[in-house]
C-alpha cells in the first residue's frame, strides 16, 4: 500500500501542477486591480500540491526504513542488515530517490511561497505561481515517466543490494538535502524573476520579496558545498578537499551565480538600481542548478554521484533544460528592453564595486563552466582529455585576486557616489596588510605563487571585514550588516585555510613494520600493531597509530581499509587528529611482501580554517536573513498600530489629525 | 551622461569581461588540458618530458614489482598492440589494483621513457570503469570486465 499511496500522491500533485500552471497564467489576463475570478486557484494548488509531494517522499522514506523489498527502488539500493540511520539517508543515495527529493522540496517552497507570501501584487505572485508550477510539472513528468521511484517488482526481493559504502556516512544524511534545498530555492527566485519580468513589476518591493529566497538558498548552498567538501576529504582519503571534480563544479556554478544574484539583489531593494541585471541573475542562477543536476543525474559523468547511466533521461534532463532556459531567455530577450532604468551611480561606489564583483563572479563562472564542458565537447570529436587544477587554479584566480581586492574596499564605499580620497587610511591599511603578509611569509621560504596571494588577501581581507563598523555605536549596528562583517570574514578565514593547505602541507609515505616509527612535521608516529576489525556489514584491517607531538603524550588513530560485503567494495577510511592549528590526517594502505604495512600520513597546518570559514560565511547569510526579517516584522507591527491607531479615532467620531506639513 | 548610456557602458563592461574569461578559458584550456593516451599512441607519438598526460591501459601480467621501500611500485601497461609502456608509483595503491585490469594513470613521462604516475586511477567500484577504459578495443574490453568485476553479474 505504502508504494501506491505514494504514487498516487505524485500523481495528484501533478495534475494541480497543472492546475496551478493555468490558473496563475489566467492572473496575467485580469485587468489592472481586478482578479481573475480563474485566478483565485493557484496559491490553494500550490499548497495542496507542497502536502502531496511531501507526503510521496514521506512514503518512500518510509519504505527504506522497514526494507520494503518488494520496491524495486529498495531492493537495488538498501539492505536489511544496514544501520537505521543508512537506510533512511539511503532513501535519496540513488537517482530516483533524490529526484523525488528534488521535487518534494520543490514543491514545498512552492507551497510556503503560495501560503505565506502577501507583498507581491496578485498579477505578479500568478505569473510567478505559473512559472513554479511549470518548473515543477517537467520535473514530476521526468519522475513519473521515467524515473518512477515506487515500481514493485513482480516477486519480492529475498534480500537487498545494499548501498554503495562510500555512501554510508552520515555526510549523506547533511550534503544532498542541503544542496537540493539550495538549488531548488533558486528555483524560487528564478519563477519570482520571471514573474516580475511578465508584469513589469522590477522594483525595490519585489526585491524585497525575492532577497530572503536567494539569501536562503545562498545560505543552504553554502552549508551545503562545505559539507560536501569536509566529506570528500574524509571519506576518499586522498588528501584533498576540493578536485574540481565536474561533479563539484555543478554544485560550485550555482553557487557563484547566487553569490552575483544575491549581492545585486540587495542593490535593487536598498537603491532601485541594476534592475535587469538582477532579473538576468535571477535566470543564470537557476540555469546553473538545472545544468548541474543534467551533469550529475544524466549519466555524462563517471563519478560516484552518477548513480544512473540512462541515456533515456538524460535526454529528458537535457530537454528541461533547454525548454526552461531556453524559454526563459527567450522571455528575457524579449522583455528586457521594456524594464526602466534603474537609478543611475558612479563608478567609484558601493554600486560600482558591486557590479564589478558580479562581472568577476560570472567571469570566474564562465571559466568554470568551460572547464567542465570541454571534455565533454572534445569527446564528440574522439579526443579524451581531462581538465584538472592546472587549469581551474590560475585561470580562477586571475578573476578572484581583483574581486577579493574590491571585496575589501567595497564595503567602505557609498552608495551612489564616493571619492576615494576620502577613504586614504584604509586603502593604505588594507594594501600594507596585503603586502606585509607575503613579504613576512617569502622571508621564511619559497612558496607558490597562488598560496601566497592566498595568504596575503586572507590577511588584509580579514581586518577589512571589520572596517565597516569603525566609528558606529556596535550596539546599533543592524543584525543584516553584522551578517555581512561576519560573511567577508568568513572568506578571509577560508581563504586562510586554503592558503595554508597549499603551501604548507607536509607528507609522508612509508612502508612501517609494526613497532616502526617516522617522523613527520613535529609529530612521531608509530605503528602499534595492525587488527583485523568487524562492523555490521563490513570487515576491516584496522592499523594503531600512536601519534605524539614533540615527545608528548601519544594518541591513538585507527585508520581502516574497510571492505564491504554487499555491494562488494573497498574503501579506506581515514584518520584525523585535529589540533587548533591543523589536521594529521593518516591513511593505512595495502601490506608489502615483507610484512610492512604502507602507511601514508599528512599534516595540514589551519586546514580545518576552510570548513570553519564556510560555516562563518553560512552563520552570517542567516544573520542576514534574520536582520530582514526582524525589519519587516517591526514595519507590518507600526503598520498594524498606526492603523489600529486610525480606527480608533474614527470610532469615537473625532475629525482625523492632520498630516504635519 | 544619459540612462541609456550608463546601461549600455554596463552591459559593454560585462560582455568585455565575459569575453575575457571565455578567451582566456579558451587558450589556457589547449595548453593544460590533460590528453589521455593509449600506450600505442604514447610508444608513436609520446608527449613532451613533464606534460601532464593520462595513460591508459592494461597491467600486464606479473609486471608488478614493488621496490626494497615497500611503497614505490614499477609495472608495465599494455594496450591493444604490442607497445608497452613502463609506469612508476609511489603510493598506496587503489583497492581494485591488480595485474591484468585496467588502469589510467595521470602523471608525466620521465626522461628515461618511465612514466611517473602521481595518480591510479582503477575500478574502485563493479559499476565504475575509468571513462577512458570504455571504448578500448572490444576484445580487450571484454575481458578486462570479465576478469575485473566482482561478485554480481
Amino acid at each position: 500500500m505504502i508504494a501506491e499511496i505514494g504514487l498516487a500522491a505524485l500523481w495528484l500533485a501533478a495534475a494541480l501542477a497543472v492546475l496551478q500552471m493555468v490558473s496563475g497564467a489566467f492572473a496575467l489576463r485580469g485587468a489592472e486591480g481586478e482578479a481573475n475570478p480563474l485566478a483565485i486557484y493557484a496559491r490553494p494548488a500550490a499548497v495542496v500540491q507542497a502536502f502531496l509531494a511531501v507526503l510521496a517522499f514521506l512514503m518512500l522514506l518510509y519504505a527504506f526504513a522497514i526494507t520494503d523489498l518488494s520496491i524495486k527502488l529498495v531492493a537495488s539500493h538498501s539492505h536489511s542488515m544496514k544501520p537505521m540511520l543508512y537506510k533512511l539517508t539511503g532513501t535519496w543515495g540513488n537517482h530516483e530517490g533524490s529526484m523525488l527529493l528534488w521535487v518534494g522540496v520543490l514543491a514545498l517552497s512552492g507551497g510556503l511561497l503560495a501560503g505565506f507570501e502577501k507583498r507581491l501584487p496578485e498579477r505578479t505572485m500568478g505569473a510567478t505561481l505559473c512559472v513554479q508550477g511549470f518548473v515543477a510539472l517537467g520535473f514530476y513528468a521526468f519522475l513519473l515517466l521515467s524515473s518512477n521511484p515506487f515500481e514493485r517488482l513482480p516477486v519480492p526481493a529475498a534480500e537487498g543490494t545494499g548501498l554503495n559504502p562510500l555512501l554510508q556516512d552520515i555526510g549523506l544524511a547533511i550534503h544532498p538535502p542541503t544542496l537540493y534545498a539550495g538549488y531548488v530555492g533558486l528555483s524560487v527566485a528564478f519563477s519570482l524573476a520571471m514573474g516580475a519580468l511578465l508584469t513589469r513589476e522590477v522594483n525595490p518591493a519585489f526585491a524585497r520579496v525575492m532577497r530572503p529566497w536567494v539569501l536562503g538558498a545562498w545560505v543552504l548552498l553554502t552549508l551545503g558545498i562545505t559539507a560536501g567538501s569536509y566529506w570528500a576529504y574524509y571519506e576518499l582519503g586522498w588528501g584533498g578537499w576540493w578536485f574540481w571534480d565536474p561533479v563539484e563544479n555543478a554544485s560550485l556554478m550555482p553557487w557563484l551565480a547566487a553569490t552575483a544574484l544575491m549581492h545585486s539583489v540587495s542593490v535593487l531593494a536598498a537603491r532601485d538600481a541594476l534592475r535587469t541585471w538582477t532579473i538576468m541573475l535571477g535566470v543564470l542562477a537557476f540555469s546553473m542548478s538545472m545544468l548541474g543536476t543534467f551533469l550529475v543525474r544524466s549519466g555524462v559523468l563517471t563519478s560516484v554521484h552518477a548513480f544512473a547511466v540512462d541515456p533515456e533521461r538524460g535526454a529528458f534532463i537535457l530537454g528541461l533544460l533547454g525548454l526552461y532556459i531556453g524559454g526563459a531567455f527567450a522571455i528575457f530577450a524579449l522583455r528586457a528592453g521594456a524594464v526602466a532604468e534603474g537609478k543611475r551611480f558612479a563608478a567609484a561606489s558601493r554600486e560600482g564595486a558591486l557590479v564589478f564583483n558580479n562581472v568577476m563572479l560570472s567571469a570566474i563562472l564562465a571559466i568554470v563552466l568551460l572547464g567542465t564542458l570541454y571534455p565533454l565537447l572534445t569527446e564528440a570529436f574522439d579526443v579524451r582529455v581531462s581538465v584538472g587544477p592546472p587549469y581551474f587554479n590560475p585561470a580562477s584566480a586571475i578573476f578572484a585576486v581583483p574581486m577579493f581586492i574590491v571585496m575589501a574596499i567595497g564595503p567602505l564605499l557609498r552608495w551612489k557616489s564616493d571619492k576615494p580620497a576620502r577613504l586614504q587610511f584604509e586603502l593604505a591599511l588594507i594594501a600594507a596588510l596585503m603586502i606585509g603578509a607575503i613579504a613576512l611569509v617569502s622571508f621564511f621560504g619559497r612558496f607558490p605563487l597562488l598560496p601566497l596571494l592566498g595568504l596575503g588577501l586572507a590577511a588584509a581581507l580579514a581586518v577589512a571585514a571589520f572596517l565597516p563598523l569603525r566609528g558606529r555605536k556596535l550596539a546599533r549596528v543592524p543584525v543584516a550588516t553584522w551578517g555581512m562583517v561576519l560573511a567577508h570574514f568568513g572568506v578571509a578565514v577560508s581563504l586562510f585555510g586554503m592558503a595554508c593547505e597549499g603551501a604548507f602541507s607536509q607528507e609522508r609515505l612509508a612502508a612501517v613494520a609494526p613497532g616502526g616509527t617516522e617522523q613527520i612535521a613535529d609529530f612521531t608516529v608509530t605503528l602499534e600493531s595492525v587488527t583485523p576489525v568487524a562492523g555490521p556489514n563490513w570487515t576491516a584491517i584496522e592499523a594503531q597509530l600512536a601519534v605524539s607531538r614533540d615527545g608528548g603524550a601519544p594518541v591513538i588513530l585507527t585508520p581502516q581499509a574497510r571492505s564491504f560485503w554487499s555491494p562488494p567494495q573497498a574503501t579506506s577510511e581515514s584518520a584525523l587528529l585535529t589540533r587548533w592549528d591543523g589536521q594529521l590526517y593518516a591513511v593505512i594502505g595495502n601490506q608489502a611482501a615483507d610484512g610492512r604495512w604502507q602507511v601514508r600520513v599528512w599534516w595540514k597546518p589551519f586546514v580545518t580554517f576552510i570548513w570553519y570559514g564556510g560555516l562563518l560565511i553560512g552563520l552570517g547569510g542567516i544573520l542576514a536573513i534574520a536582520g530582514r526579517v526582524q525589519v519587516d516584522v517591526r514595519r507590518r507591527k507600526a503598520a498594524a498600530m498606526g492603523d489600529q491607531r486610525r480606527a480608533d479615532i474614527e470610532a469615537l467620531g473625532a475629525a482625523a489629525p492632520l498630516p504635519a506639513e | 551622461m544619459k540612462a541609456k548610456h550608463q546601461r549600455m557602458v554596463l552591459v559593454i563592461v560585462a560582455l568585455l569581461a565575459i569575453l575575457g574569461a571565455g578567451l582566456l578559458a579558451a587558450w589556457s584550456l589547449r595548453n593544460q588540458a590533460n590528453y589521455f593516451y593509449l600506450p600505442e599512441q604514447m610508444a608513436s607519438d609520446p608527449p613532451e618530458v613533464g606534460q601532464a598526460v593520462r595513460l591508459g591501459g592494461m597491467v600486464q601480467k606479473g609486471s608488478i614489482m614493488t621496490e626494497a621501500d615497500g611503497v614505490t611500485v614499477n609495472f608495465i601497461v599494455t594496450g591493444n598492440t604490442a607497445d608497452t609502456i613502463p609506469v612508476r608509483y609511489s603510493g598506496i595503491l587503489p583497492d581494485l589494483f591488480v595485474e591484468g585490469s585496467g588502469v589510467v594513470a595521470e602523471g608525466s613521462l620521465g626522461p628515461d621513457g618511465v612514466f611517473r604516475a602521481t595518480n591510479l586511477l582503477a575500478k574502485h567500484d563493479e559499476n565504475y570503469v575509468p571513462k577512458e577504459l570504455e571504448g578500448m578495443g572490444s576484445q580487450q574490453a571484454a575481458k578486462m570486465a570479465a576478469e575485473t568485476t566482482v561478485g554480481l553479474k
